[in-house]
């Protein structure tokens, strides 16, 4: 296809659907929990890529406004569990989620 | 097509001018520090040290780039080069000067021009910290490591207040580009008070001058490279040509800061006083200066002076000539004047930068933190909110 | 050029996203998480965001990012060792499974939505001037509640972080 040609929409949704389920699949195999973190911050940031699409798709800023609270939640959210990932490494001395296991039978 | 042969050429003097003015902005600060010092600073390479920087960089060039064992390789080899792309980005949306016509061509005296210039800056100097960070992490060095985690949670800290300082002027212009802000700083009070952003937001400038000190890692707040107490602290263990490519981003850093507080506190490339009497200010004081030079010349204190101080004399009354006669060609008028005040200002600031660091000791670094939190940021707080509250009681 | 730029930045996008779950080390991670934000704001720009294009990369790849590569160098993570064993036929199945399936979701993406108009840059603006105006009419207050939700946040975190847990 010619290289000047608009791109179509469902290519944006297309790619937030692949960055989404490749941040599923981190979050459900990785053990660190650090880069179990990071692939929730990549689900959130292929969710804000949707919000802007559609938000192109109507002419409106609204999907931008949605986009940079989601940001704002994302930052808070990233704070408060880095501190808890923090105090938990603090007393377990373990990054991997496997070994937090105290309260298992 | 045209469109992209004026921006090449433009790219090619912006490039050109920013690296040389790198490389003599090194020797400034050596002989400054210097003559403070009641020395004499670089002397013999080339008349008055000029040839320093030159020798400095072949000496940087040449020497031997060791890479430790047991480092991060990709993250020790991509450290230096993420801080100097992006410090050498910033320039990209600094505007010198108007809009000028030369021939067929109608351009202004900058690279680009986004609407969100000013948040493109801010956004490259937060990525900036990464090159920091990572230079310390990647050099498997203790010293290297708390110096690289110091600098980048002080330059986070003082992004904030620098922030905050920023959106002030912002709020009387009503605008993100660097174009426009320099544009509504135009005009004049009461016909020779120039309406630079500086007189009502005088806090503001101070909170910025004072963040981009920290955010350059200058003295007063350059702790995490201090020399005696870490050991040069997250560029310790880089030599050669990444060391050279830290310095170039320190020096790059230092020139973006003031350009932009030059565009958005002092106004820009605008005169402090209106036009056909600020034309002759250049003339004056390169005339001024080639005089000095002639008359120490005549008797000179040291010998190589009977032949640099004249020499020095006549290339400031051929810059003082060229001055004048720019007034007579209405192009080179504005080109010229407009370079000059900008580069003025500039070098100004650059100077200021200088002097701190040649005065004043340096800060601990938990004094720099808490004064970073509990000092700076509610003062640009305060001047955001007394800036907001004025331009939403006076408009309309 | 539009189509350029989107295949450019989108292969970079989901390249860095497969590296990120990847690789080992943690930092290596979080490098490639800051290409997918810095990937997704040329994205963002495209599609006429540019506010919201700066904000990401100030606020998410400058700020959020720093925090993790702070806490992954002050904790001094490594790199994970695996201690389930999986053969290299698993791992290569799951490999053609998960592309299968991203095929299939892009194809039912590709069928089920209206032929839409393309994106051409430059047919739509998100400026600074219309997001102000909104967020502070329309969305003032959830605007105002989620500064609230910093402010929870910021204390929360302090107390956590504190020394004598």
């Amino acid at each position: 296809m010619p290289l000047n040609a608009a791109v179509p929409l469902s290519w944006y949704l297309i790619l937030s659907a692949i960055l989404f389920a490749l941040g599923v699949a981190g979050f459900i195999f990785r053990r660190n929990i650090i880069t179990v973190f990071m692939s929730i911050e990549l689900m959130l940031n292929a969710v804000n890529l949707t919000f802007v699409t559609f938000s192109y798709q109507f002419k409106q800023v609204d999907g931008h406004i949605y986009s940079f609270f989601v940001m704002v939640v994302a930052a808070a959210e990233a704070a408060v569990g880095l501190a808890i990932i923090l105090t938990v490494f603090k007393n377990r001395s373990t990054l991997m989620i496997d070994e937090v296991n105290s309260m298992k039978y | 097509m045209n469109f992209f042969i004026v921006s090449l050429i433009k790219v090619a003097v912006v490039a050109f001018v920013l690296l040389t003015t790198l490389a003599y902005l090194q020797w400034i600060e050596r002989k400054v520090i210097a003559h403070v010092q009641l020395r004499v600073g670089p002397y013999r390479v080339g008349p008055h040290g000029l040839l320093q920087p030159l020798a400095d960089v072949v000496k940087l060039i040449t020497k031997e780039g060791l890479m430790p064992s047991h480092v991060n390789r990709l993250f020790y080899l991509l450290a230096p080069f993420v801080a100097v792309a992006l410090a050498l980005t910033s320039i990209a949306v600094i505007p010198f000067g108007p809009e000028i016509k030369i021939g067929p061509v109608d351009t202004w005296m900058q690279l680009t021009d986004l609407r969100i210039g000013i948040l493109f800056v801010l956004a490259v100097s937060s990525i900036g910290v990464y090159g920091v960070a990572l230079g310390g992490w990647a050099s498997n060095n203790k010293y290297s490591l708390l110096g690289g985690l110091r600098s980048s949670a002080q330059m986070i800290s003082y992004e904030l207040p620098m922030a905050l300082a920023v959106v002030a002027p912002l709020l009387l212009a009503n605008t993100l580009s660097f174009r426009e802000m320099v544009n509504y700083q135009s005009g004049y009070w009461l016909g020779f008070i120039p309406r630079w952003n500086l007189f009502p937001e005088i806090f503001g400038f101070i909170v910025f001058m004072i963040a981009s000190f920290a955010e350059t890692n200058r003295v007063p707040f350059d702790l995490p490279e201090a020399e005696n107490e870490l050991v040069a602290g997250f560029h310790t263990e880089y030599s050669s040509m990444s060391f050279a490519a830290f310095f170039m981003a320190e020096y790059a850093n230092m020139v973006t800061v003031t350009c932009v507080a030059t565009l958005l506190f002092l106004g820009g490339w605008q005169p402090p006083f209106p036009a056909p009497y600020s034309d002759f200010v250049p003339i004056l004081v390169f005339a001024a200066a080639g005089l000095v030079a002639l008359y120490h010349g005549l008797n000179p204190a040291r010998r190589m002076d009977r032949f640099t101080l004249p020499a020095t004399a006549l290339l400031f009354l051929g810059i003082a000539a060229i001055f004048g006669l720019s007034l007579f060609v209405p192009v080179a008028k504005e080109i010229l004047m407009a370079l000059f005040w900008f580069c003025g200002k500039v070098l100004f600031l650059l100077f200021v930068f200088i002097w701190v660091r040649a005065t004043l000791p340096r800060f601990r670094y938990d004094q720099l933190m808490r004064f970073a939190w509990t000092g700076l940021f509610p003062l640009a707080m305060l001047n955001l909110l007394g800036t907001g509250l004025v331009v939403a009681l006076t408009t309309k | 050029m539009t189509a350029l730029i989107f295949i450019i930045f989108a292969a970079i996008a989901v390249f860095c996203g497969i590296n990120l779950v990847v690789q080992t080390h943690p930092i290596a991670s979080a490098l490639s998480l800051i290409g997918v934000m810095g990937s997704l704001a040329v994205l963002y720009l495209q599609l006429g965001g540019e506010f919201i294009a700066a904000a990401q990369v100030i606020v998410y790849a400058g700020a959020i990012m720093v925090l993790f590569v702070f806490v992954i160098m002050l904790l001094n993570a490594g790199a994970e060792a695996s201690t389930f064993q999986v053969s290299r036929f698993v791992k290569y199945l799951g490999a053609i499974l998960l592309a299968a399936f991203l095929g299939l979701i892009s194809l039912i993406i590709q069928s089920t939505l209206p032929r839409t108009e393309g994106v051409t840059f430059g047919a739509f603006q998100g400026t600074a001037v219309d997001i102000g105006r909104k967020l502070f009419t329309t969305y003032l207050w959830p605007f105002e509640v989620t500064s609230v939700l910093i402010l929870i946040a910021i204390v929360g975190a302090i107390v956590l972080a504190r020394k004598e847990i």
